[in-house]
């Protein structure tokens, strides 16, 4: 009996912790639905009553909106090709061969990834008007790298010491050589950790906010995020379209999110994501 | 940890077969070098767009850089002018404390909640759990940009929903409260902001670390008649302690170096008393144009963080993730 009463105590403390975490995230979703004058109202109602889709068409009618998800695709894009790429080869040098100052060049990377990009923003900015590189993409992509490159080293790296060394031996026992092996026995075994570092990357490119800030000063050109900044210092604030704005904006991280967390999480242990 | 036989890759030539062998050593030889090469470029890169920025981030610190050094493309050396501005300023100083005491508090309450809901993740039953569990990935999923502006909606003065449930539940008259207005509750939200955030991170991460706990030895202790909070400091806490160590380190890195939410919540012009360390840099460099006043602040803060950043590396090493 008293078992089952504290069984019942946690299950609802649990609920509890629950309902707490998820509520901003739910009062967001049901603003986004609501009509104007229940957003403005003294006494909110909980579910939106009638629900509408208008916020979301104000959202994505507004000016530059749809340019802003073309510049957020395109350099989500560009970055994570090149992350992967160079990351891959350098997770491979880390984790299937033995070479002096292979150890120095591991604790580089980590410590590399706790240097605080707030504080690279100053040169970083410096550098990128000498090359007049500002208001431009490009920059913004260059200076991307700087924290996506070492965070898929790192992780790209654990899911390759997670493939058993003794496969490729096997392998290359059988009579395949080196290359034979990785192209048959590494890849396809290393493939899935590739898909979930590109997308993890993918989602630290789009959740960026401060160097597009500072980089992106023409409006046609600011990325998604910082287009949603934009939204509460015009005129008041538009709280229905801007949480029909924010819940767009957090839609493909979410999707993305649930389907690699769990392969990611020892990547974040080694410091791999900023908050 | 499952360490891997640390044979070198040429072991596995077949170097019995004599006729392979002159073979064998040339590629040996050869392949000293593929290593290297492999991680050229990323290196490369790396030097590019991380040691160079933070080798000029050093040099700027050291000159006066203004609107007119930065048309030209140059600047002017002053020594250790920066430094004894900032840290002749009484506001630096303020701004020092505040950003200490704030990430202290942040960096407690995210260790304490995260570590208290991986607690109870491991006493739950499986469908309470999975719930929990995804809720606390969907919150973890959310973009910092996006968390600021709900969060700012919800605590709104005037619309806010949290002002209304505070006022039906009779905690007080909290109709057309303004949060922001004082910068002690403006901060609690700014810190409820960032640690509602973090929690899942470390609440997934120790609850990962608590399935890890051996149940003999806890089944053990409970036979001598320990209590639960015993068995905590004394099995789990030990057992834990690198997780710790490496979670707190990060929480420290992290929450130190606070823009977004600060920025954000304060429409893109924080008032003085809402200056953090990053806000602080930010703004005497892209507002007020003293990129080098704004480096030498950054450079401190690169500096204390690193204090923090060896001892997380340290622990790294300790629990062998370098070496494997």
């Amino acid at each position: 009996m008293k078992r089952r009463l504290r069984r019942v105590g946690v299950n609802v403390l649990g609920l509890a912790v629950f309902v707490v975490m998820v509520f901003p995230v739910f009062w967001m979703v049901s603003t986004a639905f609501k009509e104007p004058f229940e957003i403005l109202s003294f006494t909110p109602e909980f579910l939106p009553s009638p629900a509408t889709l208008a916020n979301f068409e104000n959202a994505v009618n507004r000016p530059n909106f749809w340019s802003s998800v073309v510049n957020s695709l395109i350099v989500v894009v560009a970055v994570t090709t090149l992350s992967i790429v160079l990351a891959f080869l350098a997770a491979l040098a880390l984790a299937k061969f033995r070479f002096r100052g292979r150890a120095a060049f591991v604790v580089l990377i980590i410590g590399v990834q706790m240097v605080p990009l707030n504080a690279l923003i100053i040169p970083l900015y410096i550098l990128l008007s000498r090359a007049g590189q500002v208001d431009k993409l490009t920059g913004v992509i260059v200076t991307y790298l700087t924290f996506v490159l070492p965070f898929c080293v790192w992780t790209l790296r654990g899911f390759m010491l997670g493939v058993p060394r003794e496969l490729e031996e096997a392998a290359m026992v059988d009579g395949s050589t080196r290359f034979g092996a990785f192209v048959r026995i590494l890849l396809p075994l290393v493939a899935p950790g590739l898909v979930a570092t590109s997308i993890f990357a993918f989602i630290q490119v789009w959740n960026e906010f401060i160097i597009a800030y500072v980089l992106l000063q023409s409006q046609e050109k600011h990325t998604l995020t910082v287009w949603l900044a934009s939204f509460t210092t015009l005129r008041g604030t538009e709280w229905g379209p801007l949480m029909a704005a924010a819940t767009l904006t957090a839609l493909p991280v979410v999707a993305f999110f649930v389907l690699v967390h769990r392969r990611i999480a020892f990547g974040l242990t080694a410091g791999a994501v900023r908050g | 940890m499952s360490q891997a036989p640390s044979v070198p890759p040429t072991i596995a030539e077949p170097a019995l077969v004599p006729a392979r062998r002159r073979r064998g050593l040339r590629v040996r030889v050869g392949r000293g070098a593929v290593p290297y090469l492999l991680l050229a470029p990323a290196v490369a890169v790396i030097a590019a767009v991380l040691a160079y920025p933070l080798y000029l981030l050093g040099a700027l610190s050291f000159q006066q850089y203004g609107l007119f050094e930065l048309i030209r493309h140059e600047g002017v050396w002053i020594g250790l002018d920066n430094y004894s501005t900032i840290l002749h300023d009484s506001q630096f100083v303020d701004v020092l404390l505040r950003t200490v005491v704030f990430t202290a508090a942040c960096v407690t309450l995210t260790m304490v909640f995260g570590t208290l809901i991986a607690l109870l993740l491991a006493q739950l039953g499986s469908v309470m759990r999975l719930l929990l569990t995804t809720g606390l990935v969907l919150v973890w999923a959310m973009p910092v940009v996006v968390a600021v502006n709900l969060w700012i909606w919800m605590f709104d003065f005037e619309f806010g929903v949290v002002n209304y449930l505070l006022t039906e539940l009779g905690v007080g008259d909290f109709i057309h409260h303004d949060w922001f207005e004082n910068s002690l509750t403006g901060f609690a939200i700014i810190g409820a902001i960032v640690v509602w955030g973090a929690i899942p991170f470390v609440a997934i991460t120790v609850f990962a670390g608590l399935t890890q706990v051996p149940k003999e030895l806890v089944e053990a202790a409970e036979l001598d008649g320990a209590g639960p909070g015993r068995i905590f400091r004394d099995i789990t806490v030990p057992i834990l302690k690198p997780i710790f160590v490496i979670l707190t380190s990060l929480s420290i890195i992290w929450d130190f170096q606070v823009f977004n939410q600060v920025w954000i919540a304060r429409g893109g012009q924080p008032a003085e008393e809402y200056f953090l360390m990053a806000i602080y840099a930010f703004v005497e460099s892209f507002r007020v144009q003293q990129y080098g006043l704004g480096s030498a602040i950054a450079v401190l803060m690169v500096a204390t963080l690193l204090v923090v950043t060896f001892f997380y590396i340290r622990e790294m090493v300790r629990i062998g993730e370098v070496e494997r």
